[in-house]
């Protein structure tokens, strides 16, 4: 470890470490434009110079190590001539519109100028126009204010694994563009404008309308995927106005996807804003208090059993165990959040969780991805196995569809039988897996939806036994969940009670008229046509499959609109914030649930927020621990025996653009589609009555 | 002959030429075939005349890499043609030995003989006229290069008389244009004279 | 006068034959496997006592050079790289030995090979030299067919392999790190130092590059001893060197002359003297484009080696002699070198990417007159913000020749801005 002085103060790092890395860890601030941490040191920008003792020139403390005894110097006269000069050479060329540019307020070239910049340009010759590119529905491009510094060039290639873009020419006309025959249709090509330290990238949606000084912050957790990544949602007077990553090392580090970022105008679209009662075959706006009676009427005398619940993907937590609870109080067992039909079951933790955590799989040293596409199920936790297969040393294997996941893989084969093979160690690859040190399988919900699910999740578990997935503090055994309510769900135990129903034996029953209401809790997978007669009441943000099926709506609140729950895929409960009031009439979930309780004479025992959390934590001591992961245990007995199909095993995702109500609603989700395709041409059957 | 405003919709390296593609991919290690894309832009230009996207696309997907980062180095190295150019190239280095020895009046006189400004082509296609940097012949200077052969040593007089042989299908004589020998002083060497070797002359 | 016996490069003017036949008449591959027998650690003491400095412009000692790569071959194989990217305006002496005498360079390949522990080397020569990558490619298959290169190289046990790649215009790349990047298929954009290339370099393993003229000068000094070639010359500037003498002089040429020569002597014996006579010379660039140039007087008195050029804050860099009478327009002069840094920046670093075409620009309308006084000082300072601020030397290379100009010639530069004023006010 050496140490090193950075203006008379003195700090040991780990050898292989940069300059700019110890001035960061002490605080001492080094402008820079084209480093950045999780990228590739490029050193073009020449901003971060300082000056070593020994050395003839200032050097880039981006890109120098540090060495024993160094004495750095960050902030001398000729430091700041470089750092001037160096400003003055990147505004050359650069237009000084910051009242039109969207970067403006929270430009690093605009922060920086302001303490390097001169008051007055020294240049008489002409500035540089540069066409702009087209980069699709999410990244504007205004090329002229482009410094080169190469960050999305970078990051495409380095994190995102699509190299599209790149710089053509050299000197005064390098100039940053995509490949003309490619789209720019990286599911993470929303970072590019995070990254972007100018204007040259920005949020296309939102394009001129807002400025960053007047929008609302408030820090919070996505849900529109099962990572639940940390987000800053950003909004004015009620309204999102865009949502950006916020660092999270464990979780996402600092990236989000694209449907994340930029479903939040189906934030505002086809919104149920307002309870609706159907009357004479049509919805018609109500009151609460009507909305609730006509339920209670409905439920009046009704058999508990006659009564089911399904919880959708972005179902919170609390709303979930108040259903839960309230259901036991009706009498009913038949509850389910599994509304695709995954054959998972509470009974054993790890048999549903992603046990490796996301930060984990970076340690992994041989993977097998069975029935996933987690680079359509998951950009983010994609670019982590990205990252670790470009650290080299790493066998990737994968039983499903070919296709690209911007990393190589040796594909085993389509079916399960493959995975039958690998279980009972008769594959080459199964010693691949039993010598790693480090072993994993992701298993995909595609897998777990099928018919012969438990089947696939026995054969895993086989596997995992076999090959020793699991051993002293490393459990290699990974589920990748798409919804962000599942592990909850799970966790929680919204699942069939002692002689309940799941969703495939609800939707049956309903059909043929044993169960007469079903409570879809923002549910719109499932197969509303085969819901006969029942009664459906349906909580949720908006007018999709579920409310249109629909006798009574429950208007709900989205995931930026309440301070709720969602525990990840890896386990980890984290809690949303509100950042803008439901709108309408629309309510928190739970508290809908406890009205609709105290409705149906049924009160709940809980009345407050802290009440319902409170309640979580009995329900699982995983609602304790905000935050955090506790490794679950083994255990044996999860999954079935059986014959598996011969069917391909492929993805659940058949548009990675669309896959909730939320992002269904958003126009530009919709663009992306049309621009982009939808990125999957497979996608299981037996799911998906809004495609 | 692709239209010049248009990229063609396909490349493929005649069988000649992939001989040669596959020959200078094995001089590089193996999994280092990226090396080649030098090489093999090269070759596509001299094949075509210029380096289209088309081509671009095959070379990359020949030595999977991808498709930017061949066009990265097309568009960076000055020899790549990325519009067709005419059949012979006519490259006037103009940087200061060539100055000071003449270059403006090799440049005038190839703008007359030609008819035609630097970076255009002449309208029968025969002719392309550029201004490059300097080619390393400065003791040899003023200098242009035609396709693969320097012309040395001109004179406004003698540039015209190689453009204008060029013309009349011909191919003019590479090297000095006014008779000395290669680098060596005009008029004789002024070393290496004493020395005699069995090897013959050149 | 240097001895035409002392003289390397005995075909430099193409008399002879350059093939095999007529390279070994002249003696090359004479004993190459007892050199190469002697041991990687007898040669590179020898080519260490031989003094000899790179001559690619930097000047390091090769011996020395070679020192630095891992003296066993882990698992990472060894390169040699030889920069043949003749490119630095004013030098033209690679070429003559590639195309003349391709077999020394050839020879001193397999030779740098052995010392440094490599089994393959790159020739990395600029694309417009095609007739000169012919000659070498024809002379790699005389020497394979010959047994010379290829498994167990000269009987020697050795196994080496030489090959040719073809750079396709840009400057740049004559800079060993962005050369290595251009070899592995990249645009040759100058990677960050460190590592070095001896550490990390060709394909990230332990890389040498030297110069066309170093290496091929290596199996001469070993045959003859570096004794020999460290008594040519001066101390610490040993040995002899292909100097190249352009502009205007009577008869412009290359020469192999001993270092340290009289720049006084090398124009009057070899290029027939300044054209109409020394009185009429203005100032002369002694080492190719990116060396500041010397006014008449320190012409009179400088030698052509490293140390005395750079005591006068010049170079010998490339040894390319860049000679201007008093007919010379020294403003548009060097505003052509500007065009020509501005041209070649890669791009990469911002001050020179931004910065050389601001100097070019400046310095074409300086030369017109098309300026104000207060822009000569600007001009400096701009020439000083990209000084020492970029990746690679080429931003150094940029700005020294402007404020040479400056420094040498500002009355000149002063006297057309004031003479445009005059004639606008008049107009």
């Amino acid at each position: 470890m050496p140490k090193l002085t950075i203006d008379g103060r003195e700090i040991e790092v780990e050898a292989g470490a940069t300059i700019i890395q110890a001035a960061d860890l002490l605080g001492i601030e080094i402008p820079r434009f084209c480093y950045h941490e999780r990228l590739a040191i490029a050193g073009n920008c020449r901003m971060c110079l300082v000056e070593v003792e020994k050395m003839p020139k200032p050097v880039a403390s981006c890109a120098m190590p540090v060495g024993e005894g160094m004495v750095v110097k960050t902030n001398t006269p000729v430091v700041r001539k470089a750092r001037q000069g160096v400003m003055e050479f990147l505004l050359l060329n650069h237009p000084l519109d910051c009242p039109i540019c969207d970067q403006g307020g929270e430009c690093d070239l605009q922060d920086q100028a302001m303490a390097y910049g001169a008051d007055k340009g020294r240049c008489q010759e002409g500035k540089r126009a540069v066409p702009d590119k087209d980069y699709g529905p999410l990244v504007q491009t205004m090329m002229t204010r482009c410094i080169q510094c190469t960050r999305c060039v970078r990051f495409i290639s380095e994190v995102a694994g699509t190299p599209v873009l790149g710089g053509l020419g050299r000197g005064e006309h390098l100039e940053i563009t995509r490949y003309v025959g490619a789209a720019v249709s990286s599911e993470l090509s929303g970072n590019l404008i995070d990254l972007c330290p100018v204007g040259a990238l920005t949020n296309k949606p939102a394009s001129y309308t807002y400025r960053s000084w007047e929008l609302k912050k408030t820090e919070s957790v996505d849900a529109m995927d099962a990572l639940c990544a940390s987000i800053r949602v950003d909004t004015r007077g009620n309204e999102v106005i865009r949502v950006l990553p916020r660092v999270n090392e464990d979780v996402n580090e600092e990236w989000l996807s694209d449907r994340s970022r930029f479903s939040v105008d189906g934030l505002k679209r086809q919104r149920l804003d307002r309870p609706y009662v159907r009357k004479d075959g049509k919805l018609v706006a109500v009151t609460w208090p009507e909305a609730l009676a006509a339920i209670a009427a409905k439920l009046k005398g009704l058999d508990g059993s006659k009564i089911a619940a399904i919880a959708g993907d972005q179902a919170d937590a609390e709303a979930m165990v108040a259903y839960k609870d309230l259901l036991a109080a009706l009498g009913s067992a038949s509850l389910d959040c599994r509304q695709d039909g995954a054959k998972l079951d509470p009974a054993v933790r790890a048999s549903y969780l992603f046990n490796s955590t996301a930060a984990g799989i970076e340690q992994a040293d041989a993977l097998l991805i069975i029935g996933s596409n987690p680079r359509k199920e998951n950009p983010v936790l994609n670019s982590r196995i990205r990252k670790r297969w470009q650290k080299g040393g790493f066998k990737v294997a994968r039983i499903g569809h070919k296709g690209d996941l911007t990393y190589k893989y040796e594909h085993l084969g389509e079916t399960a039988a493959v995975l039958k093979d690998l279980a009972e160690g008769k594959h080459p690859f199964f010693e691949t897996l039993k010598n790693a040190a480090k072993p994993a399988i992701i298993l995909g919900q595609g897998a777990l939806t099928r018919a012969d699910g438990a089947v696939i999740l026995g054969l895993a578990r086989k596997l995992a036994d076999a090959a020793g997935l699991v051993k002293d503090g490393w459990n290699g055994f990974n589920v990748l969940h798409t919804a962000a309510a599942r592990v909850g769900g799970l966790d929680l135990g919204f699942v069939p009670g002692n002689g309940g129903k799941d969703t495939d034996a609800i939707v049956a029953a309903a059909g043929k008229g044993d169960i007469q209401a079903v409570f879809l809790l923002g549910a719109d997978e499932v197969e509303m046509g085969a819901l006969g007669t029942a009664f459906v009441v349906y909580q949720g943000t908006h007018g999709d499959a579920g409310a249109h099926r629909a006798d009574v709506i429950l208007p709900g609140a989205a995931y930026t609109e309440k301070s709720a729950t969602y525990v990840n895929l890896e386990g980890r409960a984290q809690q949303t914030r509100l950042a803008v009031f439901p709108p309408g009439e629309a309510k928190e979930d739970w508290r809908i649930v406890r009205a609709l309780s105290d409705a149906l004479g049924k009160p709940l025992a809980y009345d407050s927020l802290k009440g319902v959390r409170e309640r979580l934590v009995k329900a699982s001591p995983v609602f304790a621990a905000m935050g955090e992961v506790t490794p679950a245990a083994w255990g044996a007995g999860f999954g079935a025996e059986g014959s598996v199909s011969d069917d391909a095993l492929v993805t659940n995702i058949d548009n990675f653009y669309m896959t909730d109500p939320i992002s269904r609603a958003s126009k530009t989700m919709a663009e992306c589609t049309q621009a982009f395709g939808g990125g999957c041409t497979h996608k299981h059957k037996r799911t998906g009555t809004h495609g | 002959m692709s239209d010049m405003n248009h990229e063609p919709d396909s490349f493929a390296f005649t069988a000649e030429y992939a001989e040669k593609a596959k020959a200078f991919v094995a001089k590089y290690p193996a999994g280092r075939q990226q090396s080649a894309v030098m090489p093999l832009l090269d070759l596509a230009q001299r094949q075509e005349g210029w380096v289209s996207r088309a081509a671009m696309e095959v070379i990359a997907a020949m030595l999977d890499m991808a498709p930017i980062r061949v066009e990265e180095v097309a568009t960076f190295y000055t020899m790549y043609n990325r519009k067709p150019v005419g059949k012979f190239h006519v490259q006037v280095c103009t940087n200061l030995p060539c100055m000071l020895r003449g270059s403006d009046d090799v440049v005038a006189a190839a703008r007359e003989a030609l008819g035609v400004d630097f970076g255009d082509m002449t309208k029968d296609g025969l002719f392309t006229l550029s201004e490059v940097e300097c080619l390393g012949a400065c003791v040899n200077a003023p200098m242009m290069q035609i396709n693969d052969d320097y012309y040395e040593d001109l004179t406004a007089e003698t540039t015209k008389a190689v453009l204008e042989a060029f013309k009349r299908g011909e191919t003019p004589k590479p090297g000095p244009q006014n008779g000395r020998q290669f680098s060596c002083p005009a008029g004789g060497p002024t070393s290496l004279s004493e020395l005699k070797f069995e090897g013959g002359k050149a | 006068m240097l001895r035409d016996s002392d003289r390397i490069f005995t075909n430099l003017y193409g008399f002879h034959d350059w093939r095999l036949a007529g390279a070994k008449a002249r003696g090359d591959w004479d004993g190459t496997k007892d050199i190469l027998a002697k041991g990687r650690d007898w040669i590179i003491d020898e080519m260490k006592n031989s003094g000899l400095r790179g001559r690619g412009g930097a000047g390091f000692p090769t011996g020395v050079k070679w020192s630095f790569m891992p003296k066993t071959e882990g698992p990472r194989p060894h390169y040699l790289v030889i920069n043949a990217d003749e490119g630095e305006p004013g030098t033209c002496k690679d070429r003559e030995m590639m195309r003349f005498d391709p077999h020394k360079l050839i020879e001193g390949a397999l030779i740098a090979s052995f010392a440094i522990g490599a089994h393959a080397a790159y020739i990395y020569i600029r694309g417009e030299f095609i007739r000169e990558a012919e000659h070498l490619n024809y002379a790699i298959d005389e020497a394979r067919a010959a047994g010379l290169l290829g498994k167990n190289a000269c009987g020697s046990g050795w196994d080496c392999e030489v090959y040719v790649h073809r750079g396709a215009g840009a400057y740049i790349c004559g800079e060993e790190s962005a050369l290595i990047e251009s070899l592995e298929g990249k645009k040759g954009q100058p990677r960050l130092k460190p590592p070095f290339p001896a550490g990390v370099g060709l394909y990230g393993c332990p890389t040498t590059v030297n110069n066309v003229e170093s290496i091929a000068v290596a199996p001469t000094i070993l045959r003859r001893g570096a004794a020999w070639f460290a008594g040519l010359g001066k101390p610490n500037n040993t040995g002899t060197k292909v100097f190249c003498i352009s502009g205007h002089v009577n008869t412009p040429c290359n020469v192999e002359e001993e270092m340290g020569i009289p720049l006084k002597d090398l124009i009057e014996k070899h290029a027939g003297g300044v054209r109409g006579g020394w009185d009429n010379l203005l100032a002369i660039i002694p080492g190719g484009s990116s060396v500041p140039m010397l006014n008449k007087q320190q012409c009179e008195e400088v030698t052509m080696d490293f140390d005395a050029l750079r005591a006068m804050r010049s170079g010998l860099g490339t040894a390319a002699v860049i000679v201007m009478d008093k007919s010379t327009d020294l403003v548009r002069g060097i505003a052509r070198l500007s065009k020509f840094y501005w041209h070649e920046s890669c791009g990469q670093c911002t001050p020179c990417r931004e910065g050389t075409g601001w100097m070019a620009r400046m310095m074409a309308r300086m030369a017109k007159g098309e300026a104000e006084l207060s822009e000569i000082d600007l001009l400096e300072e701009i020439s000083r913000q990209i000084e020492g601020h970029t990746i690679c030397a080429l931003g150094d290379a940029a700005a020294w020749p402007v404020q040479g100009l400056i420094r040498t010639f500002r009355p000149e530069m002063e006297r057309r801005i004031k003479e445009r004023l005059a004639k606008t006010r008049a107009a």
